[in-house]
């Protein structure tokens, strides 16, 4: 279950090889030993991330699972769910190289696949699931990029503008059921996938989008931003006038 | 199917509600269920003990007769879902009161068993469970069976103290009987006194008092310094019809409580502070005399104040609050200091917080009071409160404390054990009552009982 203050007991980690989705799963259950799920592409990266969520007390499971294999994800998910879940964590994803991708729309298709085909479809299943369980809590890793597009990273910014839209729908869905959705829209954070990337201004680290996340948890807040800041400079941005947009830095 | 959380309205989670007419109603609602249940009264427990995810809760209010009367010895049987409030309209004319009230007169008489409550007179008379005659529980298999605290059962076990604090996870009840106790007024005689810092308040609490059965301190847990623990210390007793002014002894038995005041749905939550709690601690420290003795209160003003204003659980906001309530032993008492000290320290403010002793504890299983102290306090549910309510855990539980089930929502399922010794057994017992887990709570499922 979920107790008053926010904190699960038993948490699901679709990605479960992401630096900020396992950063989410530790803020989580910090201080109290759970229950995780990992689910993936990579067994090996998986095998890694249990080794150190075990670590810390945790009892660690692992599945392995390709997004885009949208087929195989009932089975998968039937037997993960066959106990009630408390938080899923929904971080499948990829940044993709914007520019190799405008060369090769078919790479530009895979990164659509994995980060709205995929995800999107183990959204609305896990949204479905916590439905009929009456409690829960759904986090999407969306992004600040779904925002607005920039030709630096529209197509991610596609991917997660999709995936993002789904989810504030799912969220609305779910309102009333018990269970809810956070669409969580991280700035430029550094990690492994953003690695080598000059950072964008109100760079944040895993961690920190943690701490946010699980404040969400406990508020069952719809949309949360890492930085909370990014949610004004958002609106501003969204606001600004194509000839001034185009101007700010990449 | 309809959103439930208790009355701190935090951890809201969704089931199925019905409300059973009858007795035979509810049996069949526990032999045609195909998931788990739970009984519901109305809905006063602070935690998640009266809801269950997924599944079915059973809303008891509709079993609200009262069966027997009998006038002469004051032995009272009435549904499970009878309210203290609706009892206390119908006995208080016959010169009977019940023998414990909690703060609220809005709980059934089902709830005040399962959580086995207690009231200002604990250190006194002990909890709901010490004056229950029997009660009448459906069990996880459909079975009804009558339990009662004396009864020596023929094999295994009778299930009274089971049930008694069990938090409804034994079985179904039914119908509650009650031994009440003879008034001859509705009013309380009171005596105020004003304490000023915890050393004086915990003396003042600590002296004998045989002529007032009823005592409590409010806590102010925002000063600091020298005023740290400072409070107002009430006691009282039932006034006799003599007490009374001439005038109002001819209708000594009144009891005719409305509500005052109602919170407005959408109260905004910035309203309670620590600056705004300070303004209001000072004033309500303030108000109250030095010493004062013998003032008559009517039952509404002593022992459910907060009646008067429905919905008052709404100034938290949608984020809710928690009551964190604590039991030590005497020797324990440093976690009381402990605990002031950690709460004023904090930003966390504390609106409400009530001191009391306790009298020894009953046989109850999971029966919360201990002989010694009990603090309560009402938190806001703001961010950072999981570590500091973890930190008052080992307090409480350095000391051989424990915190109360009816009102817990966050203790850690293995501390809770070390809380409560006979949790174990409790949890073997469900295995063999309950194989299925036909029964079944959010609290339930949150400490792994």
């Amino acid at each position: 279950m979920i107790d008053a203050t926010g904190r699960p007991e038993r948490v699901l980690l679709l990605g479960g090889t992401s630096e900020i989705g396992l950063a989410i799963v530790a803020r989580l259950l910090e201080g109290r030993p759970g229950e995780v799920v990992l689910t993936g592409r990579d067994a090996h990266g998986l095998a890694r991330a249990a080794g150190l969520l075990a670590s810390s007390g945790h009892d660690v499971t692992t599945h392995v699972l390709d997004a885009t294999k949208v087929a195989d994800h009932g089975p998968v998910l039937d037997d993960v769910l066959a106990d009630p879940v408390d938080v899923v964590v929904l971080a499948v994803g990829q940044l993709g190289d914007q520019a190799s991708m405008l060369d090769d729309p078919v790479a530009a298709a895979r990164l659509l696949e994995v980060n709205l085909v995929g995800a999107g479809s183990l959204a609305i299943r896990i949204a479905g699931r916590l439905r009929s369980q009456g409690y829960g809590h759904l986090i999407v890793l969306s992004s600040v990029a779904a925002e607005r597009p920039r030709s630096s990273n529209h197509i991610y910014g596609a991917s997660k503008a999709g995936l993002d839209a789904l989810s504030r729908g799912l969220s609305e869905d779910l309102h009333g059921s018990g269970a809810g959705a956070t669409v969580l829209r991280p700035g430029f954070v550094h990690t492994r996938m953003t690695a080598g990337l000059s950072p964008a201004p109100f760079a944040t680290t895993p961690e920190a989008v943690a701490q946010i996340a699980a404040e969400a948890v406990r508020t069952r807040r719809a949309v949360a931003y890492a930085p909370g800041v990014l949610r004004w400079v958002m609106l501003v941005l969204r606001l600004l006038p194509r000839p001034l947009f185009r101007r700010l830095p990449a | 199917m309809q959103l439930l959380t208790g009355w701190g309205r935090t951890a809201a989670t969704r089931a199925t509600v019905q409300r059973p007419a009858s007795a035979a109603e509810v049996v069949d609602a526990v032999t045609k269920s195909d998931g788990p249940l739970i009984a519901r009264g109305l809905g006063r427990s602070y935690n998640d003990a009266a809801q269950i995810a997924g599944g079915t809760v059973l809303d008891l209010t509709g079993l609200d007769a009262v069966e027997q009367l009998a006038p002469d010895t004051g032995r009272v049987t009435a549904g499970a879902g009878l309210s203290i409030d609706r009892l206390l309209r119908y006995v208080l004319p016959h010169g009977w009161f019940v023998p414990v009230t909690p703060g609220t007169r809005q709980v059934t008489l089902g709830g005040a068993l399962a959580g086995d409550v207690h009231g200002k007179n604990h250190h006194v008379d002990g909890s709901m469970a010490d004056h229950v005659t029997h009660a009448d529980l459906v069990l996880p298999d459909g079975s009804m069976r009558r339990v009662a605290p004396g009864s020596v059962p023929k094999k295994g076990s009778d299930l009274f103290w089971e049930t008694a604090g069990g938090m409804g996870l034994t079985g179904i009840l039914t119908s509650v009987g009650l031994q009440l106790v003879p008034v001859s007024s509705s009013q309380v005689l009171v005596d105020t006194d004003r304490a000023h810092n915890l050393e004086h308040l915990l003396s003042l609490l600590g002296e004998d008092d045989p002529e007032n059965p009823y005592s409590v301190a409010w806590i102010d847990l925002v000063s600091r310094g020298a005023q740290m623990g400072r409070g107002v210390v009430t006691r009282g007793r039932h006034a006799t019809r003599d007490d009374l002014p001439i005038d109002q002894r001819s209708s000594a038995l009144a009891f005719n409580p409305r509500t005052l005041l109602a919170t407005p749905p959408l109260f905004p939550s910035g309203l309670l502070n620590r600056v705004t709690v300070r303004a209001f601690n000072e004033a309500w420290y303030r108000k109250a005399p030095e010493r004062r003795r013998d003032e008559l209160q009517t039952i509404t003003a002593f022992f459910h104040p907060l009646d008067g204003v429905a919905g008052w659980n709404r100034v938290y906001g949608p984020r809710g609050f928690l009551q964190y309530q604590l039991a030590v032993p005497d020797d324990g008492v440093q976690a009381i200091v402990d605990t002031v000290e950690l709460i004023s320290g904090s930003g966390t403010a504390s609106f409400l917080a009530v001191l009391k002793r306790f009298g020894p504890g009953n046989p109850g299983w999971l029966s919360f009071p201990i002989e010694g102290w009990t603090l309560a306090l009402d938190l806001p549910n703001v961010a950072g409160l999981a570590p500091l309510l973890d930190q008052l855990d080992e307090l409480v539980l350095s000391v051989g404390g424990r915190v109360n089930l009816t009102k817990d929502a966050r203790v850690d399922p293995a501390r809770m054990r070390e809380m409560y010794p006979r949790l174990q057994d409790f949890i073997s017992l469900r295995e063999t009552l309950d194989p299925s887990g036909r029964l079944a709570s959010d609290l339930a499922r949150r400490l792994h009982i």
